[in-house]
């Protein structure tokens, strides 16, 4: 990494640029055994010396910015919620508490900052997890968009569960829980007002009721990720690195909305690599997928589900394309940039 | 966008297979078939079509990313327009990361500079519209396919009135370009695989001359994976009864449900009116003539580098890298030194590497290690 530098917004994108940051800058200074690990949340196998009965906690951290605030199928206290609900669910936790911590822009209507607190109240029901602190800090105008929302959240992982992104082996399969792309889709059409005829909503939704239902259906599942920024193509890129193994997955058989496709194919974007909130991928024995994958389209939110690829042959992540020809998928390097033409 | 395309019956995989066996069937002998459009590039790339290609079979990329071809003085003139203090510069995408001698507009935005990316150029008019006292300066990148939304957004600039609207005239033109190709008198190329977007607007007639005098096959062809597979294969036969001397080169079209042999007209007689062809340089090509645009009299207030008196010093060439011969279709990007290692994506030495069209970049993210 170059040091004379200055942060640039690729920086924040999920690609390599940001891997390097994470890691030259953060973990190299504040690395221990919990945080090395790198996983969507931290496993704390004890709390100042005191083992918890029966299991571990998960806990983890995240801030939200999103423009604009509202945009079809959520807005940012829904996804504050969800976002920190599916760091814990992916490690195989019960959810349980939130701390939620506003940065509120001066000159923010307080009638959004309601509508967006309601949304963190459902949103945090329906979830089953109570907001239990808090902290509120104002900011004179400009830059931040109106407000950005921090969450953390602490959850439980019964023994016998150990879901980690290390975790994936040869003959595995590998399930997503529905279509790609839909969230970062979203937001690029509401923010850029691209007029379309249909809307595109958002993904975002809290996954630990999903979650629950894989594990039952499956008590050897070796890797949950949720594929947030960088897509699923980083998320997989991620876990085939850490695993040391090599995925091949089947463009045919990766779920993406008609209108998702459509508005990436017309700006050059490429699904494999937009943000989901709502999506979960799921790496288990080939054995358990059948299982896995009606279990999860019992399930409302993971009607489409479907396994899209395995586990296997050499490392990195490599596509099957649509007309049977092999590509690798690389991690991005930054944002994914709208073309010329 | 009223209807959405279903793409799925430009996708099937039975025909795909047919079209392949029947382009291994027809490759016996060494072919080199260059395409010379961004999008060409990026979809045999993303669609792993050089995986199923015969072994004598070469699937070239020409100088078809107008990014790439952008020279280095031109790109370090937005940037210094990017700096001047009543400046809005506007951009399309693709040009935030291209480095030039010592900045790239990203950086200029992470330093504070306005620049936006735009979707269409159109945009450009609501910004000069919200910003009266700041200067909307766009960068005019691009090739036939482009450049008419640019000449309308000017047009209806001029019409408006709209005072404060520039644009960086950095246009580039497909034929020239390949006439040069095709004269190179070492060259390697069988045949072009001639861009569907650009073909929209300048008609397949624009490639006769090319066809006639070089006796060079050419054939339009789409973007999805069986109209590139369909456009080889119709190119594979074109080169063979050249080759053999039964038939003189010309021209096809493959992409009939968007390329006519006139093209769109009334995008043409736009062209004509807000600009004239110039002599063009193309990076790490040279000077092709009759291969650019610049503003026609009557629009010539609208070109930002007379407006803003825009100083840039001397241009050092990049040393190296052997994108000019990429580019003419004589190497490929893995004939490089500098490939994947002093030269990548996020640290690019040639112009090929720095837009995600380029050849370099597309050989990069997807055929580096199945190649």
């Amino acid at each position: 990494m170059k040091r004379d530098g200055k942060i640039k917004l690729a920086h924040g994108s999920g690609g390599a640029l940001m891997h390097e940051l994470v890691s030259e800058l953060i973990v190299a200074r504040l690395s221990n055994p919990v945080l090395d690990s790198l996983d969507d949340s931290a496993e704390l196998p004890d709390v100042a010396g005191h083992a918890l009965d029966g299991g571990r906690l998960a806990f983890t951290t995240d801030s939200y910015v999103v423009q604009p605030l509202f945009f079809p199928g959520g807005d940012i206290g829904k996804l504050a919620v969800a976002g920190t609900v599916n760091d814990l669910a992916m490690k195989g936790a019960r959810p349980a508490y939130l701390t939620l911590g506003l940065v509120v822009e001066e000159g923010l209507a307080l009638a959004d900052l309601e509508r967006v607190l309601d949304s963190v109240a459902v949103t945090a029901k329906d979830a089953a997890v109570s907001v239990v602190a808090g902290d509120t800090k104002v900011v004179e105008r400009g830059g931040i968009g109106g407000l950005i929302v921090n969450t953390a959240g602490i959850g439980f992982i019964p023994d016998g569960t150990a879901v980690s992104g290390g975790s994936a082996a040869a003959g595995d399969a590998i399930i997503i829980s529905g279509t790609i792309g839909d969230h970062e889709t979203a937001i690029l059409v509401a923010r850029e007002e691209l007029r379309l005829d249909e809307v595109i909503e958002s993904d975002c939704a809290c996954l630990n009721g999903l979650v629950e239902v894989v594990l039952d259906a499956c008590d050897d599942v070796h890797v949950m990720r949720d594929p947030t920024r960088g897509g699923l193509g980083t998320t997989l890129n991620e876990i085939a690195s850490r695993s040391n193994v090599g995925i091949t997955i089947d463009e045919r058989a990766i779920p993406v909305d008609r209108k998702v496709r459509a508005v990436c194919e017309i700006l050059g974007f490429d699904p494999i690599y937009m943000a989901n909130e709502g999506k979960a991928i799921v790496v288990a024995p080939a054995r358990a997928a059948g299982a896995i994958v009606e279990a999860m389209r019992a399930h409302p939110l993971g009607r489409e589900a479907a396994v899209i690829g395995e586990v296997g042959g050499r490392t990195g992540v490599y596509l099957r394309t649509l007309v049977g020809g092999i590509r690798p998928i690389v991690m991005l390097e930054g944002v994914q940039l709208p073309r010329i033409c | 966008m009223s209807t959405l395309i279903e793409s799925a019956a430009f996708r099937s995989e039975p025909e795909a297979r047919a079209l392949v066996a029947r382009i291994h069937a027809l490759a016996t002998e060494p072919v080199s078939l260059m395409e010379v459009c961004g999008t060409h590039t990026v979809a045999i790339s993303r669609f792993g079509l050089r995986s199923l290609m015969p072994d004598g079979l070469k699937l070239l990329s020409g100088p078809g990313c107008p990014v790439c071809v952008t020279p280095l003085a031109e790109i370090d003139r937005s940037i210094a327009a990017a700096r001047m203090p009543d400046v809005i510069l506007t951009t399309f995408g693709d040009m935030m990361r291209v480095p030039g001698s010592e900045s790239s507009l990203e950086r200029e935005k992470a330093d504070g500079a306005d620049v936006r990316i735009l979707y269409g150029p159109l945009e450009a008019l609501e910004i000069a519209a919200a910003n009266p006292d700041r200067e909307i300066v766009f960068v005019g990148v691009g090739f036939e396919t482009t450049s008419p939304t640019i000449a309308a957004t000017v047009a209806e600039a001029k019409q408006r009135g709209t005072p404060n609207l520039s644009v960086l005239p950095f246009f580039k033109t497909v034929p020239a370009a390949l006439d040069l190709l095709a004269s190179i008198p070492t060259r390697a190329l069988d045949g072009f695989i001639c861009p569907g977007h650009v073909s929209t607007i300048i008609g397949s007639k624009a490639y006769e001359p090319v066809a006639r005098e070089r006796n060079m096959p050419c054939v339009v062809v789409g973007f999805e994976p069986l109209d590139i597979l369909a456009g080889i294969v119709m190119l594979l036969e074109q080169v063979e009864a050249v080759r053999r001397g039964t038939a003189r080169a010309s021209v096809e079209v493959q992409y009939r449900r968007a390329v006519t042999r006139e093209g769109n007209e009334a995008a043409q007689r736009l062209l004509a009116d807000v600009f004239e062809p110039c002599d063009a340089e193309w990076r790490e090509i040279g000077t092709i003539a009759g291969s650019g645009y610049e503003f026609s009299e009557r629009y010539r207030s609208f070109d930002a580098r007379e407006r803003l008196a825009i100083e840039i010093p001397e241009t050092a060439a990049v040393s190296g890298c052997i994108c000019g011969e990429i580019m003419l279709g004589l190497k490929l990007p893995t004939d490089c030194s500098l490939f994947a290692g002093r030269c990548t994506p996020r640290d690019p030495v040639g112009p090929c590497m720095v837009s995600t069209e380029g050849a370099c970049a597309a050989f990069y993210k997807y055929d580096r290690q199945v190649s």
